[in-house]
């Protein structure tokens, strides 16, 4: 703990207690894990998360004119405290809710609808929540689990030159609902393609495996997909490793993309691949604003070495997406200080053009995104992201390219309306 | 001066056998109930039921069950989680499958379901004791959590594995699921912990206690002087699985909503409750509740102080509120072996006498 980050801290103490007017903020709250097993990859989300918002602060005076205040929480992925954290800061007026649980999220998702906050569980929680009519305060833009799922397959498609007949794919997940989610998807997938599927579950937190790669071994399958998290992932990356298992024929979800992931397992992680909603590297504009008016004015919420990478520009992606949204209530409204719900209605307005990428210094750092009414979980398109030992870095591979909508929207009715039905809930009208 | 027995005629049976015997202490837990009936429910809102009160009352209810267990039978059981996840699953297929069903009764019946596979799991005591039974009862808590991740029928086929409670209502008013109003959720849980601790602090006093102390002592003389080690062993299995089984239904459908049984009731769940018991006091209903409250509420008055008044980083406070908690059961532990529940005995003791001590 540096000095920098306590003197912050107690100035920022020291303003929420003093400033009673401090309720006419733009609040976020930020359900960020810096302990316990999954802290690798919570610290740079969360990071990313604060310095965002700071940097609007900073260099724009808040979004629109109205100042943003963090609230931090710290839930170390686990669900009662996730609890305890939104039961105590929603009355701060907070504004939108982006745990990074897909466990905390199906916590928040029925209790948010009935307290009127949105969630934003950006490319995780409950896949079928983009069905917008049974899910109006839940959203999971830019892309859901089954669309992940769905442009692997597509890129394994690729590679094979289009057929996967008689091919042996597993999955290597996390045994809970997060690992769980592409199961079916893939399941569907592979009656249409007529590959074979093998499930492999790891249990929390992963750090045995394994039985479970010396089953890969045994078997060898042509490829291995992985969804994992905290330290299941490097273990993974690193079994796979020990066993040669080739690495470009291994592919994680966006979830097991980060450097902390690939790097303990030196060269023999290169090759590594994932699927990817947002580019990588820090060679974007932004980040010289990030340096001047954060990182160099000692407010960075860590020491500053997280810029750049996979999960410190996710988190700044959401604070980003967010901020967008909070603009586009403000310009519904016609006022600064927005509700919980006037941000909802941001949310479901929202629209990101490459040229308002550019403008955030952000030029084609993602795909468009445009949220709808009924589609809460657009565009869903995903890129895949390779590891290069040699330089240390992720790069694109490929283009952002769309699911299998034939196969992932049935399947995103078919669970949104089984929960419509369990909950007693008549879908809105959307037109 | 005020607490004391002298001046108090007991002229019957029942008047001598009462659970409090000094006037001072029934007056006192009349306040207490009092107050937890009629004043707490005009004041609380979502953060102190969510975060404060239904947790308290979910792991008091869970301490007191296997405070009958270890504290009372002299069994160790590391089981807790996995009988708490059967009381889950167990409310939210009773739940499901039976709607018009009041959710009281709901919980009563997966506390029952429960007993019953806490009885199951309670036949290797008869031949093995100590540690070898709580590696026996560890392995019911691996086995459990699996059974409920890997068979789909007990999450209803749903996608993720994540079970989620529809809402139920008391008296037409709800008290699962989003819309509950907290003070309903709450007089709801306390009624069934209030009573659950009665049953429990009475059954404790009569012959099936007896028989469970005796047992503790020394099974081979309890044998002896005609105490049925079967019936006895497996009837604290029952017992304490109904309440660690309510309990679990409870975390289920009132607390949470929406669990997943890997995460929710996980070995360090067990670990949880038998801490609650060793610090809050072997063998003591009142130890259960100090218990709970020491580990649950105090990890929440820290982060409050440190991160809410302070103004600390969420991650320094967190570590420091590993620190204070296991150097405070350290402390404890230290100070007082028998528990937070041996010294507020001793106080008691003392206040008999004061002021006056010779």
């Amino acid at each position: 703990m540096n000095h920098k980050r306590l003197t912050t801290a107690a100035v920022a103490a020291v303003m929420a207690l003093g400033s009673g007017a401090a309720s006419a903020d733009l609040v976020f709250p930020s359900l960020s894990y810096r302990t316990g097993p999954y802290a690798p990859n919570g610290i740079p989300f969360a990071d990313g998360y604060a310095d965002y918002f700071t940097l609007l602060n900073e260099r724009d005076g808040g979004i629109g004119g109205e100042p943003v205040r963090v609230i931090e929480c710290e839930t170390g992925y686990n669900t009662e405290k996730g609890v305890e954290c939104y039961e105590s800061t929603k009355g701060e007026g907070s504004l939108v809710y982006q745990p990074l649980s897909t466990g905390i999220t199906y916590q928040l998702i029925p209790k948010a609808t009935a307290d009127n906050i949105p969630v934003h569980s950006m490319g995780y929680g409950r896949t079928s929540a983009a069905n917008g009519k049974i899910f109006p305060w839940i959203f999971n833009y830019p892309g859901t689990y089954w669309d992940a799922a769905s442009i692997i397959v597509k890129h394994i498609l690729d590679q094979e030159g289009g057929d996967l007949n008689g091919k042996k794919l597993a999955l290597v997940y996390h045994n809970s609902a997060y690992g769980k989610e592409p199961i079916r998807t893939l399941e569907e997938l592979a009656k249409k393609h007529g590959y074979e599927l093998t499930l492999l579950p790891v249990d929390h937190p992963g750090q045995e495996q394994k039985s479970q790669w010396l089953q890969i071994r045994r078997e060898r399958p042509d490829y291995v997909l992985m969804w994992g998290w905290g330290v299941m992932n490097q273990v993974a990356i690193q079994e796979a490793a020990n066993i040669r298992y080739p690495m470009d024929h291994f592919i994680g979800v966006w979830w097991s993309a980060s450097e902390n992931d690939v790097l303990p397992a030196g060269d023999g992680a290169d090759g590594y691949k994932a699927v990817a909603f947002h580019g990588v590297g820090s060679d974007f504009p932004i980040y010289e604003d990030l340096r001047k008016h954060v990182v160099d004015t000692g407010k960075a919420a860590g020491d500053g070495s997280n810029l750049g990478t996979v999960l410190y520009n996710r988190g700044m992606y959401a604070a980003m997406l967010a901020a967008e949204a909070a603009a586009t209530a403000q310009g519904i409204h016609g006022t600064k200080a927005i509700t919980p719900s006037q941000m909802r209605d941001g949310m479901e307005a929202l629209k990101i053009t490459s040229a308002r990428l550019e403008e955030l210094g952000l030029a084609e750092f993602g795909p468009e995104i445009e949220v709808t009414c009924a589609n809460h979980g657009n565009p869903g398109l995903g890129a895949i992201q390779q590891w290069d030992a040699g330089s240390k870095s992720w790069s694109l591979i490929t283009d952002f390219v769309s699911a299998d909508r034939d196969i992932v929207d049935p399947l995103i009715t078919e669970d949104s309306q089984a929960y419509a039905q369990e909950n007693a809930i008549t879908p809105r009208d959307c037109n | 001066m005020f607490y004391r027995e002298s001046g108090e005629f007991k002229t019957t049976y029942v008047d001598d056998q009462q659970i409090f015997p000094i006037r001072f202490d029934r007056y006192a837990l009349i306040a207490v109930l009092a107050f937890a009936y009629l004043v707490v429910p005009f004041f609380i809102n979502d953060y102190w039921e969510k975060s404060v009160l239904i947790p308290f009352l979910v792991w008091s209810m869970a301490a007191i069950g296997l405070n009958i267990l270890v504290g009372y039978c002299g069994l160790l059981s590391l089981g807790t989680g996995g009988f708490m996840a059967v009381g889950a699953y167990a409310c939210y297929k009773l739940m499901t499958a039976f709607p018009e069903l009041n959710i009281f009764f709901v919980i009563l019946l997966s506390g029952g379901v429960t007993a019953f596979v806490g009885i199951l799991f309670g036949l290797p005591s008869l031949r093995i004791k100590g540690f070898y039974l709580a590696v026996a009862t560890l392995a019911a808590q691996f086995f459990l959590v699996w059974l409920f991740n890997k068979v789909p029928w007990f999450y209803n086929y749903s996608a993720s594995g994540q079970i989620t409670a529809p809402e139920r209502t008391v008296f037409g008013v709800a008290v699962t699921g989003p819309d509950s109003p907290s003070w309903a959720v709450y007089l709801f849980c306390l009624t069934l912990v209030v009573l659950a601790a009665f049953a429990a602090k009475n059954l404790t006093r009569g012959r099936i206690g007896r028989s469970w102390m005796a047992i503790r002592d020394m099974d081979i003389a309890a044998e002896i002087i005609g105490v049925p080690p079967l019936r006895a062993k497996l009837s604290a299995f029952a017992v304490s699985s109904f309440y660690i089984g309510m309990a679990g239904a409870m975390f289920f459908s009132v607390y949470l909503g929406a669990i997943e049984v890997t995460e929710a009731f996980n070995i360090d769940k067990s670990f949880l409750v038998l801490f609650m018991i060793i610090i809050g006091g072997l063998g003591s209903i009142v130890g259960s509740f100090i218990g709970a409250a020491f580990l649950v509420l105090l990890p929440v008055l820290l982060k409050n102080i440190m991160v809410g008044a302070l103004g600390w980083p969420t991650d320094l406070a967190q570590h420091i509120i590993f620190i204070v908690i296991g150097g405070l059961i350290i402390l404890f532990l230290i100070v007082e072996p028998h528990g937070l529940a041996q010294l507020w005995r001793i106080t008691k003791e003392k206040l008999r006498l004061w002021p006056f001590p010779h």
